[in-house]
């Protein structure tokens, strides 16, 4: 008569303990499907916008697009040749100048300046500055430079974009330096060698690939930049190649184009949307491939 | 890092020993005394460079805005008037704008970004880690005048048509959510700019997650799981409060980088500069957006002033969510070094 009470309150203990199990359970298969989902949900945007890139780009490649200037609106022919080149111009100058600056900036952090306050301090700023809004970086410009020279210039477009560089390389410097075992570095000292050769030739090597994948990114990065030059490059109808010029580039290009109601041109724009895409892209993944298999 | 400090003292003993060695070198070979410092100068200078460049921008900004910040002083930030006709300018517009629309991203970004980095720590099987984590960085360097273009062409106009007008007929006339989905549906305007931008900081906080995540002590999580814990509590009751002020850190950095974009929400805010409702389908501007389409046209003087002093509130504004962003993240790092 005595065990009927008890296994009621045994199954009554027992079913609150699989109703809460259950709950859990159902929680968490909840929970992780809202995670799929949202990993599901980020490579859906990036298909689509690549899907989309290469469905209403590539109708408008051409040979034509490589070799013909901008066209006015509603002609007949017409390419982005001179946007195509003012872009690598400006582009390549830009990582040319901000390139050395970023590396030795990242140096002394990596190397000089681990414990000082101006170590820490530029390590705070340098942070700040790559997440800054590009488009301040072209106001900067504006004011020191074209309101200086009085013109929009393929050269102020070059400096705008070389701001932008630095503290991507910089980045990549310093975190690719403060991997390189340090016996390497004693090694070379106790060889008597000094702290610049020791840099240049064991440090800086041993972090070569790193450095390379950050160059490829920081260029990457630059060639899709619109915002810092509207207000220093501008744009140009015309091939030049006169730094003291204002200079087309794709990306201002782009935005002209697409703003517009004619046709030829917004063609001409999701052309250049493509190849800009697909070269970003390419970029990217190369440089990752290649450091990865580097290191 | 860590490794690294405690070799900072050997340096200076190392050039005493190759001092006293030269006494009977190997071979001659002359060492330039001047190489060391020229390094050292240029590495400190570029060092010098980067924070001279923050200033640079910043005194370059307040001296364009003078004009401007003298005629209207601090109320510039509440006032709603942008009229280049009579020189009268405000900036709340611009400023509301920004702000709204790096609301609604992140009110979409961050559970997304949660969502990834829980995928790709805690389910993901190893050999798909890597190219999603990838996948999802590749958002992040599609340039954003792609995003822009995608969403003008591409995206508004179904958002409009599968999105606004379902949700407006189906909002009519209720009291608080009524007014939020008014307007006209036609695609452009706060919500679409927002939800775009949401697209492109998800990878920003996402991969902060993700790593702060990763840094979790695996025997905090492997206890918990011993004591029978479901993938779900571990995440949300160990790792989750373990890593908060990286992921405060993280939805900081994603806030800097949607309040300061620019290309993508020009192309789908609509640049109207007036607010007549609370509505999110209204067209509206932004800071960035009105810098991208006045700056180049606007003739010198106050307007131009204006447009840079709605620039410097943009500086200070990312510079102040930017700098919060990397505290938290220190601090994390700084107690991740304490426990190891």
């Amino acid at each position: 008569m005595s065990a009927l009470p008890a296994a009621a309150a045994m199954s009554a203990a027992e079913q609150s303990r699989r109703r809460l199990h259950s709950r859990r359970k159902r929680t968490n298969v909840i929970a992780l499907t809202l995670a799929l989902a949202a990993m599901a949900f980020g490579i859906f945007w990036l298909v689509w916008i690549l899907v989309e890139t290469v469905r209403l780009g590539i109708g408008g490649l051409s040979l034509s697009l490589f070799t013909e200037m901008t066209p006015p609106p509603q002609a007949e022919t017409g390419g982005l040749a001179n946007a195509i080149f003012g872009s690598l111009a400006m582009v390549t100058l830009a990582t040319l100048l901000g390139t050395p600056i970023g590396i030795m900036a990242g140096i002394y952090l990596a190397e000089y300046g681990q414990r000082s306050w101006l170590g820490a301090s530029t390590r705070f700023i340098n942070d700040i500055l790559l997440s800054a809004p590009s488009i301040v970086i072209g106001l900067f410009i504006y004011t020191v430079v074209v309101a200086r020279t009085r013109t929009f210039s393929g050269g102020a477009g070059v400096l705008a974009l070389a701001l932008i560089v630095i503290p991507v390389v910089i980045r990549t410097t310093e975190n690719i330096l403060a991997l390189i075992p340090n016996a390497l570095r004693e090694a070379a000292y106790a060889l008597g060698t000094p702290k610049w050769r020791v840099i240049l030739t064991v440090t800086l090597r041993a972090a070569r690939a790193g450095v390379i994948t950050g160059v490829l990114l920081a260029f990457a990065r630059i060639a899709g930049e619109t915002a810092p030059l509207l207000f220093t490059a501008l744009s140009n109808q015309f091939w030049t190649s006169d730094l003291a010029q204002p200079m087309a580039s794709l990306p201002v290009t782009i935005f002209k184009f697409a703003m517009s109601p004619y046709e030829n041109w917004q063609k001409l724009a999701w052309a250049g949307v493509f190849l800009i895409t697909v070269g970003v892209l390419i970029l990217n993944i190369v440089a990752r491939t290649f450091f990865r298999n580097r290191t | 890092m860590s490794t690294i400090v405690p070799a900072q003292p050997h340096l200076g003993e190392a050039g005493t020993v190759r001092a006293g060695m030269s006494d009977r070198p190997p071979a001659a070979r002359r060492v330039s005394p001047w190489a060391d410092v020229l390094f050292s100068a240029l590495a400190h200078g570029a060092a010098w460079l980067t924070l001279a460049l923050l200033a640079g921008i910043l005194v370059s900004l307040v001296v364009g805005a003078a004009p401007a910040i003298r005629e209207f002083g601090l109320g510039f930030l509440w006032t709603s008037e942008w009229d280049p006709v009579q020189n009268r300018y405000g900036g709340l517009v611009m400023i509301y704008g920004t702000l709204m629309t790096s609301f609604i991203a992140l009110v979409i970004a961050v559970p997304v970004s949660f969502g990834i980095a829980l995928f790709l720590t805690e389910l993901s099987p190893a050999w798909l880690k890597r190219p999603l984590g990838t996948a999802i960085e590749l958002l992040a360097a599609v340039p954003s005048i792609v995003y822009g273009m995608w969403g003008l062409l591409v995206f508004s106009p179904i958002l409009a048509r599968f999105v606004q007008q379902p949700l407006q007929s189906a909002f009519q006339g209720v009291p608080l959510l009524g007014p939020l989905f008014s307007g006209p549906p036609v695609g452009i305007g706060l919500l679409s700019a927002g939800i775009i931008l949401a697209i492109m900081v998800i990878p920003f906080i996402a991969s902060v997650m993700r790593d702060v995540f990763d840094v979790t002590p695996p025997m905090l999580k492997e206890s918990a799981y011993a004591l029978g814990s479901t993938t779900w509590e571990v995440v949300w009751r160990v790792v989750l409060p373990y890593t908060k002020t990286g992921v405060v850190g993280g939805i900081m950095l994603g806030l800097g980088r949607a309040l300061g974009e620019t290309m993508a929400v020009t192309f789908v805010i609509g640049n109207f500069n007036q607010l007549h409702s609370v509505s999110l389908f209204e067209a509206a501007n932004s800071i960035t957006s009105a810098l991208a389409n006045e700056f180049g046209e606007a003739a010198a003087g106050l307007h131009q002033a204006s447009l840079i002093y709605l620039g410097l509130v943009l500086f200070v504004i990312t510079f102040v969510v930017l700098a919060i962003s990397k505290l938290l993240l220190q601090q994390l790092k700084k107690r991740e070094g304490a426990a190891a």
